[in-house]
């Protein structure tokens, strides 16, 4: 059900992205689309919020296609402002990168935190381990 | 002379000078916060057995006649995004309502090594998600110029706390405007340094490519104290520059005569406000009649700006926030059955309205089949954005505009529109996703008395120009 809702979800993109605007006035997100992205967030929403994030996101993502009237076909996407200085461009791939370099060695720039101070935030611990609720379901 | 009113050179020649102690100042802040934070809500927890160790280190050092550090004895305020060893941070969330760091942010650690006395944490959106302070999970904050009104965001809590003078100082972080547009609000002075000119470790994390740490003061004099203390390249975060630090109070008593000013229509167009247009226009003038000349530019891809900022910034947060799942240091629901459920329950009972909305814009921006059309799209019109300032920089020194399109308003204005609190950073986020430094200074004020932000934009790495620019704003307004 969730992949069917979604692989729909998947054409309308398709079809907005390589049409003109008139495409993208149509209700981009449904419910459907709503459950299945709350599922890989690891959230669970109410019906209520379920609703106004239906009204949201269509709101937000409607304002967020104007993006499409710039022609980014040749624009290389800029993923760090790093990629911008301190980058050796003579240098390939991560070696560009030189300046971030340090050396590879055991707790080189701070020691790991012991067991117990690793442990006193957590909600439940046996004083080892985390403790969490069963992991295995059914 | 009185204690809360004073910048930061003042505090520490009064300090080394035994004109008073660190001890005293500290004393007087919290005496002012106890007075006035009941109704403005700036602060989230405060650390006074920290501070007061502190300022007793500070006094010793002044009674055996040594030098003091930059920061020697002046009491700062910390927005509650950067971790304090010992100190509950809980970035305005509930979710990290009981957090204790075992660990101090680089930026906060460079303070107090600074001799900055840290008086405790400032309130902001949970997350460092908004533009008013709404978001945030324990109280909002209010104005102190007008309690009706919002004190911008999301460092809406250490803008307030400046403006009160329930701090000297305090840091921020900057994620779409969230320093300067505080800053404007509260009529303080806001900067946002360079990506990478301040270490991000122990900041917690909204967006990565985004997040930058910066001082809120009084004075630009003293935001270049600030600055010059917790720049640098840290070892701790592998985007922090390799690049010098200048004297930036040095720098800026240089000249400003001469330098070029560059002024982009697309800063002001339709929805801003005409009295910060007036104000604005106003202090362009003023920079002309010091010597600056104005010279018009074009940032033509601007209107993409939030589009493109929303897109990133979520779909980074959405990645960053996976992280709280109530097992090792964030809420945890009571009575869950199975993991699964334990990570739903406890997100869905500890996050406000705003986080799970960015969320789930940035999965679903994330999610297969969308990827392209939205996160790899928005970052090639990143792209663009970043070569508009880089054209423009071509031409000229820095770039004046104004910090927001509209002076505080009101709580709850705009709190049921996500997408009219979104424009808010119309003329912030530009900055962030170039990368570029930028500063608030206020510039005059509304009818109503509500302060009017200036904003002056810069190259890379060149905060140096835009402090001076604005301290010769500061010093001839």
């Amino acid at each position: 059900m969730r992949g069917n809702s979604l692989s729909a979800g998947r054409q309308d993109q398709a079809q907005w992205i390589h049409d003109d605007e008139s495409q993208g006035k149509e209700m981009k997100v449904t419910d459907a689309d709503v459950t299945y992205v709350a599922d890989l967030a690891n959230l669970e929403l109410s019906t209520e919020e379920r609703r106004g994030m239906v009204r949201d996101l269509n709101s937000i993502l409607g304002y967020i296609e104007r993006l499409n009237e710039l022609d980014t076909a040749h624009i290389a996407p800029m993923a760090q402002v790093s990629d911008r200085y301190g980058v050796n461009e003579a240098n390939q791939d991560s070696e560009r990168f030189g300046y971030a370099y340090r050396e590879d060695v055991v707790e080189g720039l701070r020691k790991s935190l012991p067991q117990d101070v690793a442990l006193e935030n957590a909600p439940d611990s046996d004083g080892t381990f985390f403790r969490v609720p069963k992991v295995i379901e059914r | 002379m009185d204690l809360t009113q004073l910048t930061i050179d003042a505090v520490r020649s009064a300090v080394q000078q035994r004109k008073t102690t660190a001890l005293a100042l500290a004393e007087a802040h919290y005496a002012r916060i106890q007075k006035e934070d009941g109704e403005i809500g700036a602060f989230l927890t405060l650390c006074k057995e920290r501070a007061l160790e502190q300022a007793d280190r500070i006094d010793r050092m002044a009674a055996e006649g040594q030098p003091l550090p930059p920061l020697g004895g002046v009491p700062v305020a910390i927005k509650d995004v950067m971790s304090t060893r010992g100190v509950r941070t809980t970035a305005g969330s509930k979710s990290l309502e009981r957090y204790i760091p075992p660990y101090d942010c680089t930026a906060v650690a460079r303070l107090e090594a600074a001799g900055a006395v840290v008086l405790g944490k400032t309130n902001c959106d949970e997350f460092a998600m908004g533009s008013s302070n709404e978001n945030s999970s324990f109280h909002p904050v209010r104005n102190p110029r007008d309690l009706s009104r919002v004190p911008g965001g999301s460092s809406g809590g250490s803008a307030a706390a400046v403006a009160a003078d329930m701090a000297v100082a305090a840091l921020g972080s900057d994620t779409g405007g969230s320093i300067r547009q505080p800053a404007s609000f509260c009529g303080v002075v806001g900067l946002m340094p360079t990506y990478g000119r301040v270490s991000r470790y122990g900041l917690i994390a909204f967006a990565s490519s985004l997040d930058h740490i910066g001082p809120l003061t009084r004075t630009v004099q003293d935001a270049a104290t600030v600055l010059g203390v917790i720049a640098g390249r840290d070892p701790m975060d592998s985007t922090s520059a390799d690049v010098p630090v200048p004297d930036y109070v040095a720098e800026l008593e240089k000249p400003v005569r001469g330098l070029k000013l560059g002024v982009a229509k697309e800063y002001f167009g339709e929805g801003l406000d005409h009295e910060v247009r007036q104000s604005v226009e106003q202090a362009i003038e003023k920079l002309q009649s010091l010597g600056c000349e104005i010279v018009p530019v074009s940032l033509p891809h601007t209107p993409y700006a939030i589009p493109t900022y929303y897109i990133i910034a979520t779909a980074e947060a959405s990645s960053n926030l996976a992280r709280y799942d109530g097992v090792r240091y964030s809420y945890r629901a009571a009575g869950v059955k199975s993991l699964s459920e334990m990570y739903r329950r406890s997100r869905d009972e500890s996050f406000g309205a705003e986080v799970k909305r960015r969320i789930m814009l940035g999965t679903y921006a994330l999610s297969a089949g969308y990827y392209d059309a939205y996160y790899l799209k928005a970052q090639r019109v990143r792209t663009l954005l970043t070569r508009d300032f880089d054209e423009a920089f071509n031409k000229v020194d820095a770039i004046v505009t104004p910090t927001s399109p509209t002076a505080a308003f009101r709580l709850g204005e705009k709190s049921n529109d996500p997408l009219a609190m979104y424009l808010a950073d119309i003329y912030t986020v530009t900055a962030d996703l170039a990368g570029i430094p930028g500063i608030s200074i206020p510039c005059g004020e509304t009818r109503e008395k509500l302060p009017i932000g200036l904003q002056i934009l810069g190259k890379h790495f060149d905060e140096a120009t835009i402090l001076r620019l604005a301290h010769a704003y500061e010093q001839a307004a």
